[in-house]
């Protein structure tokens, strides 16, 4: 297979505008001719749902969650990027278009990146207008603040709620469009299957979660802006219903999964402590600005934070870095922590977590300066913990967060099947190795809002309208496929709940598909992935009935999902034999402990295509083109 | 002392449980052992329907998702207080250390007429949704609007904008107030959207069909008891309350000038 990512030819800063003036349009009075199928409702569905009715075609949208606004978008704290300058700091869209480049280690296409630049001062203008209440300074001029890979501010923020903020204003401009009926709104549904007719798609089955049913829906084009897969770790930041699914029932019908290893797991979230656990709190990233990380210096000091006497603590990232210290990027944070901790070092009830201690800074700042910056994390912590951080210091430890790897789209957001769009986390276009802070957000705005609402054009203009409808066998065919695969779940009746073989999966992508991955790892966990999928469809217990509200069903299935996919990541990590961003080959480290790019070698999109059940998929390379920048080593000594 | 030690407690459930709309529904007794006090009232409830599923019984059915107290999907009322003891707390916030050895808890779905139970915990909130389709929006389609700082916010303005639009939607105020009405969800958005200048030109039009959204889909009026206000886990003000009141009176002038 040829993968063409249909990058329109020109100089970088035309190429959008001449992709624009070049395609197809439909016809404004043919628009409502045409339907559109949108799932998923974070901030790149609900966008791309409200701007495409508003087009006037007519769209039907799904969602997991009782209500659109309850997607995982609304939980993102920090802020969002875009190159307005109004700090007049030197920022620009090509500035921003080379930290994004740059913080995903060159692995992401240029001409995408640099789109999502240039329409990102778009996504500021059109959020005020919904009237979305970002933070002001006090002559009524919009605040910027700066976020780790950037020199300049450039990140707009709606308190620590920036991500709630952002998706309400989307929700409200979906529920418009709701209220005057272009777009019927499906919630409490899951897509369990994408329906091809003649290599195109045409439609989805979807599971009604209350009541069991399969509904089988038809359209022009189907979108999918459902989400990462962060919780293929089990434990992460993530919201409870995110999951691969979607995608993943793309890639069996033949869409490419690009990347799917580059994952990025956040420095510091509130530790795991015990098996009842049900996620990781994330704490923001600002702390680092003041907090100091250390571990005790004897592995087997047990004694509390405070009573260990400076010396016999190990500040180990100022140590090691000595001029970006605590500072250093979530990657670099990360696998120092882990490094710590495997050498048993880790404090805490599991001994996987360090100390991030704030003494220092209330003695310099005074508690009122440091509460004032962080209280309300700080409060956070306190309830989730039961520590007072400011006495004591807080214990962190990276967890999954995000997904930078997701189904392979080319310039028009299309993924390769005809017809199939993917937007927002769920594809994996814009991030390379590594995504920086406050970049997604801007991504899923930027394909909902401004970039699929020309890219779906050419191709609805080109195939017109389709006459194929809901009862078309392909539709009934996949619905009963969908039943039958419910029923194979709950028949078997075994001893193992959805949750403990969750778990157990957990544990393995975390010891070998994590932080730092090697060669030996990645075949070990190749195997015992095969051995708890196996386990699995031998040993589950799903109570209950497939005709009404099963959670237990739900997860049986997303976790059979999971199952399979977490082969393919690891396979990705094996395959992608050096080190690039957030994916650490331990074979493939400077002396500094940073990831060794080798350009000759991997300067590629990797983009597995499906070959069957238990086979090894297929192995496709995109070569990614670097015209505009100069491929760098970064270093943060 | 800063660190809590390991603890754990026996408590003793009643759990509203209830197979559907149709069914009536009633109160299960589930004795719960050794509960660390770490957990939170959620994993409390998964690890519950852990044994359950063991035992080859149906989980207890309630809806969560961010586990953060930002997506406003999780609710119930616990010992008769929506979300639970702890003042300005989701449910799953709520930590099982504010509970003590011994304890009886009754878990019960929201009740409101407005809001059918679904199954056990899990009660159908699309009224809420409803009502924003309204009118809780600015009419702006996507396209090139003017630059956003073409029109300067007051901070002050901006941050009480931002108090209102702190609103999780969860419904826990309909579900604490005495005539189940959506009063304080309302006055949020309408508050949000009034005090921003982007939101002005509609204002009137949008306090007068959300309130009557509200009023056709079942929910009651509000007559000052202020609960909803005590419940919020977003502590979203009721000077929301006396700010609808103010754009509904000028929307009532503003109809009858016409
Ligand atoms: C704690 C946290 C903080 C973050 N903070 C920031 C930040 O400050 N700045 C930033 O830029 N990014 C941040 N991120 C990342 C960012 O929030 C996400 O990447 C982004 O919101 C994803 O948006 P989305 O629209 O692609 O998908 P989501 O918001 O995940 O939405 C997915 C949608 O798809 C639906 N869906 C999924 N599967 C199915 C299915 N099978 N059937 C039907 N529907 C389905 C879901 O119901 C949901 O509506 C943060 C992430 C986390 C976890
Ligand atoms: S689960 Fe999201 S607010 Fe409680």
């Amino acid at each position: 297979m040829q993968l063409d990512g249909k990058t329109p030819s020109g100089p970088l800063q035309d190429k959008w505008d001449k992709y624009r003036f070049e395609t197809k349009l439909v016809n404004p009075a043919n628009k409502r001719k045409y339907s559109v199928i949108v799932v998923g409702t974070g901030l790149a569905g609900s966008a791309a749902s409200a701007s495409l009715a508003e087009l006037g075609y007519n769209v039907k949208t799904f969602c997991i969650q009782d209500s659109p606004r309850r997607a995982h978008s609304i939980a993102a704290q920090g802020g969002i990027n875009a190159a307005k300058n109004y700090p007049n700091d030197g920022d620009s869209i090509w500035r921003l278009f080379y930290d994004t480049i740059k913080g995903g280690d060159f692995r992401a296409r240029e001409a995408n990146v640099y789109r999502l630049a240039q329409v990102s001062n778009s996504i500021i203008d059109q959020c005020v207008a919904q009237g979305v209440p970002f933070a002001r300074e006090y002559g009524g001029m919009l605040a910027n603040r700066s976020f780790g890979g950037a020199q300049v501010s450039r990140t707009f923020y709606a308190r620590g709620q920036t991500g709630q903020q952002l998706l309400l204003g989307a929700y409200s401009a979906l529920s418009r469009q709701i209220g005057t009926g272009k777009v019927e709104m499906f919630t409490r549904r899951e897509l369990v299957d994408i329906v091809i007719v003649q290599d195109k798609a045409r439609g989805i089955i979807v599971r009604n979660l209350i009541t069991g049913e399969m509904e089988r829906h038809a359209a022009d084009a189907v979108v999918l802006a459902t989400g990462g897969y962060g919780t293929v770790f089990y434990l992460s930041t993530m919201a409870d219903s995110c999951n691969v699914g979607a995608a993943f029932k793309a890639y069996k019908k033949g869409a490419l999964f690009a990347n799917p290893c580059f994952t990025q797991i956040h420095p510091t979230c509130i530790p795991h402590t015990s098996d009842y656990q049900a996620k990781l709190t994330l704490m923001s990233e600002s702390l680092r600005n003041d907090g100091r990380v250390w571990v005790p210096k004897d592995s087997n000091d047990n004694r509390r934070p405070n009573q260990i006497p400076e010396e016999e603590r190990r500040y180990f990232l100022e140590e090691k870095y000595p001029s970006f210290g605590n500072l250093v990027p979530r990657d670099v944070a990360s696998r120092n922590a882990k490094e710590m901790c495997d050498a048993g070092l880790g404090v805490g009830a599991t001994g996987y977590a360090v100390y991030l201690d704030f003494a220092d800074a209330i003695k310099r700042d005074g508690k009122d300066v440091i509460q004032r910056k962080y209280g309300n994390l700080f409060d956070m912590y306190r309830n989730i913990t039961d520590d007072n951080p400011y006495e004591t210091p807080m214990m962190i430890y990276p967890a999954s967060h995000y997904t930078m790897g997701g189904l392979w789209v080319d310039y028009e957001l299309q993924t390769t099947i005809p017809g199939l769009f993917s937007l927002g986390e769920s594809n994996f276009s814009d991030h390379g190795a590594n995504r920086l802070g406050a970049s997604a957000l801007m991504q899923g705005l930027a394909d909902g809002y401004f970039v699929i609402p020309y890219t779906i054009g050419p191709y609805l203009a080109t195939n017109g309208v389709s006459d194929i409808t809901e009862n078309h066998q392909a539709f009934r065919d996949a619905a009963q496929k969908a039943l039958e695969h419910d029923q194979k779940l709950l028949a078997i009746n075994g001893k193992q709940t959805v949750r403990e073989i969750h778990v157990k999966l957990g544990k393995i992508m975390e010891e070998h598909v994590g932080m730092a991955r090697n060669a030996a790892g990645l075949k070990q966990a190749i195997e015992e992935i095969q051995g708890l999928r196996e386990d699995f469809w031998k040993d589950v217990k799903v109570p209950g009935t497939a005709s009404d509200y099963n959670l237990s069903l739900q997860k049986a299935g997303r976790l059979a999902d999971f199952l399979e996919f977490a082969e393919v990541m690891a396979l990705d990590a094996l395959e992608r034999d050096e080190s690039c961003g957030c994916h650490l080959r331990e074979e493939h480290q400077t002396e500094e402990n940073e990831a060794k790019r080798d350009d000759d070698g991997y300067c590629h999109v990797a983009a597995w295509e499906y070959d069957g059940y238990g086979n090894t998929p297929k192995f496709h390379k995109e070569p990614l083109v670097f015209e505009n920048v100069a491929l760098t080593q970064r270093s943060y000594k | 002392m800063t660190t809590t030690e390991e603890h754990t407690i026996n408590i003793t459930l009643k759990v509203w449980r209830q197979k559907g709309p149709r069914d009536k529904g009633r109160f299960e007794t589930i004795p719960v052992q050794n509960v660390e006090t770490h957990t939170s009232f959620l994993e409390m409830l998964d690890l519950v329907n852990e044994k359950l599923t063991h035992e080859g019984k149906e989980p207890i059915a309630f809806d969560n998702d961010c586990r953060e107290g930002i997506c406003g999907t999780c609710g119930c009322v616990v010992d008769g207080v929506p979300h639970g003891p702890q003042k300005a707390m989701t449910l799953c916030q709520l930590h099982m250390r504010k509970f003590s050895n011994g304890d009886v808890i009754a878990v019960e779905p929201w009740r409101a007429r407005a809001f059918k139970v679904i199954k056990d915990l899990m009660v159908d909130r699309s009224p809420l949704d409803k009502i924003i389709q309204s009118g809780g929006y600015v009419s702006v389609n996507t396209g090139s609007p003017q630059d956003a700082n073409a029109i300067p916010v007051p901070m002050d303005v901006a941050e009480k904008a931002m108090d209102a639009a702190a609103c999780i939607g969860c419904g826990a105020c309909v579900a604490a107030c005495p005539n189940a009405s959506a009063m304080l969800f309302v006055s949020a958005k309408v508050s949000q959207l009034a005090l921003l200048p982007q939101g002005k030109p509609e204002a009137a039009e949008r306090a007068i069909s959300m309130v009557k959204a509200m009023d056709d889909l079942l929910f009651g009026n509000c007559s000052n008891h202020r609960v909803c206000e005590a419940v919020c886990p977003k502590e979203i003000s009721i000077i929301n309350i006396a700010r609808l009141n103010r754009e509904f009176i000028k929307a009532g002038f503003a109809s009858e000038a016409v």
